[in-house]
């Protein structure tokens, strides 16, 4: 079982002097009244021996950072998806083709986000949404493929996320992703860095607890992309595994190499079971 | 005035460091944990040990440690236990093998070591991200060390 700390963290905010915005860890997220979304399930199995429960990053966040969630008019990160839904919309590329002209309506690709990344059988790769949204571009529209965690790239994956909020995220881990979720794995429990440290010396062994002012979440990737408040705009989760390694003062990966996508499927899976809930607000 | 004398301690640390009692990182010998011969031969200095355990660039040891003393210091972390009453629970060559290296003390500590040199895994240049290149500075210098020590001990 895991310990909490929620009292201690209370204290320390008061014995500081400064108040740390704790959260509630038991709020309910409902999405416009509407759309409702489990941010705490049973750990999956594979994840069973570590954990007894997998819990979103939502449940970490200060009260008004949640409520800014809860409704698509309080949440800037649905700005991105109202933008990604124009680029869905917009001819590009030597074939003068749209995504909606092969896709049809966004909405067409609800459950789409849940499964991915997910083994590619003609290409022999595990693909991210990024990845296969570039094939398209570059293989069925003729245009340039977007740098991986840009805006326009980004706010299509928001979209993306955003007709599959409710719907559990489910990752293939066997079969032939298993050999790339085997990578993603290793890399989750490396202690990089002259730090010394590994995403679960993090996120699994101290969740819950204060990393000096920060409230350390489980590291789920369920809510991404996600609008943080501190940079004031829609983040992949690629660019958050390169801030977190970075932090461990470690030579860290780039966004889109092998080994993010590796690690992005073993993160994902992580949270089977979760519900999407993209495009998220954090702090 | 408070600029020369930070001025002046960083002079000493550094004739400190060239001093040939200096015991380099790589050369430090661990008895069950501890470090029985000062890293410096230079007592250390418990208001400067405080800094390093208070200031993010240098210890940042409160991102992880509770530590009452340093109450007005903002923020303090609840991954590592409580360290008040540290310097009774803990002899200085202790608190020394601790700082210097947790994890020859405590196996498998999430407590970065901070006098150590090599056995990283893609250790970066600093917080860049980049990679490092050319020598490695441990994270903290033998006199904050000792420092850090003297500060650790004031925990009765
Ligand atoms: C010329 C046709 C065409 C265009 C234009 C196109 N796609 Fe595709 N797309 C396909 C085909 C064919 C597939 C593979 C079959 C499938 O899964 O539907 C596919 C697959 C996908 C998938 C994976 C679906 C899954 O279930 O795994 C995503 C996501 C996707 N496209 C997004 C986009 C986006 C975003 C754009 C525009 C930037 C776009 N596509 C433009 C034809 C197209
Ligand atoms: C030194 C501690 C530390 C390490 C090591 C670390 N992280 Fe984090 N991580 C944080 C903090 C602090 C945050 C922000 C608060 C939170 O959500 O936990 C964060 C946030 C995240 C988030 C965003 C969660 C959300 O809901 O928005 C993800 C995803 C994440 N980390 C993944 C990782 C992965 C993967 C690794 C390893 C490659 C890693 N982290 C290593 C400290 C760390
Ligand atoms: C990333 C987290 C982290 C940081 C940073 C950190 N520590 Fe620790 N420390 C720990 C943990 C965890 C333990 C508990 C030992 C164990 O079982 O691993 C510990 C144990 C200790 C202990 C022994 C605990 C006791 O009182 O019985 C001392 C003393 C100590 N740390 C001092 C420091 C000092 C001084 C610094 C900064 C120079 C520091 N720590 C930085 C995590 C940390």
């Amino acid at each position: 079982m895991k310990k909490f700390h929620g009292i201690a963290a209370l204290v320390a905010a008061s014995f500081t002097g400064a108040a740390i915005a704790t959260a509630d860890e038991n709020a309910e997220l409902v999405i416009n009244g509407d759309i409702e979304i489990v941010t705490k399930t049973a750990a999956p199995a594979h994840l069973s021996d570590a954990l007894d429960e997998v819990m979103s990053g939502w449940r970490f966040r200060s009260d008004q950072t949640q409520s800014m969630q809860m409704d698509d008019f309080d949440n800037p990160g649905m700005l991105g998806a109202e933008n990604g839904a124009e680029i869905w919309a917009t001819a590009d590329g030597t074939e003068g083709k749209s995504c909606a002209d092969c896709h049809g309506a966004p909405e067409e690709m609800a459950g789409v986000k849940a499964v991915y990344p997910k083994w590619n059988e003609e290409a022999g790769e595990v693909r991210t949404l990024q990845m296969q949204v570039n094939d398209c571009r570059e293989n069925r529209m003729g245009a340039e493929p977007w740098g991986y965690d840009k805006s326009d790239a980004i706010d299509v994956e928001a979209l993306l996320a955003s007709v599959s909020r409710g719907m559990p995220v489910n990752v293939a881990i066997d079969g032939p992703a298993q050999e790339a979720w085997e990578k993603g794995k290793e890399i989750y429990y490396t202690r990089f860095g002259q730090l010394e440290l590994s995403c679960a010396n993090c996120h699994e062994d101290n969740y819950g607890n204060m990393i000096r002012a920060d409230h350390l979440s489980q590291g789920q990737i369920n809510g991404f992309p996600t609008y943080r408040l501190k940079n004031t705009k829609l983040n992949g989760a690629h660019s958050r595994f390169k801030g977190c390694i970075r932090d461990t003062r470690a030579e860290t990966f780039s966004p889109g190499s092998p080994e993010f996508v590796a690690l992005e499927l073993y993160v994902a899976s992580r949270g089977n079971g979760l519900s999407v809930e993209g495009p998220s607000v954090r702090n | 005035m408070k600029r020369t004398t930070i001025t002046l301690f960083a002079l000493l640390a550094g004739l400190g460091m060239a001093n040939a009692e200096t015991v380099a990182p790589a050369d430090v010998t661990y008895e069950d944990g501890a470090i029985a011969q000062s890293l410096t031969g230079v007592a250390g200095n418990p208001t400067e040990g405080a800094k390093v355990i208070s200031t993010k660039s240098l210890g940042n040891c409160v991102a992880c440690h509770e530590i009452t003393d340093l109450a007005d210091v903002p923020f303090h972390g609840e991954v590592g236990p409580l360290l008040d009453g540290a310097g009774d629970r803990w002899s200085e060559a202790e608190l020394r093998g601790i700082v210097a290296n947790a994890k020859m003390m405590f196996e498998g500590s999430m407590m970065p070591s901070f006098y150590k040199t090599d056995g990283f895994i893609r250790l970066g240049n600093a917080y860049t991200g980049k990679a490092h290149e050319g020598e490695v500075e441990p994270l903290l210098t033998a006199q904050q060390i000792e420092d850090v020590v003297a500060y650790l001990m004031t925990l009765q």
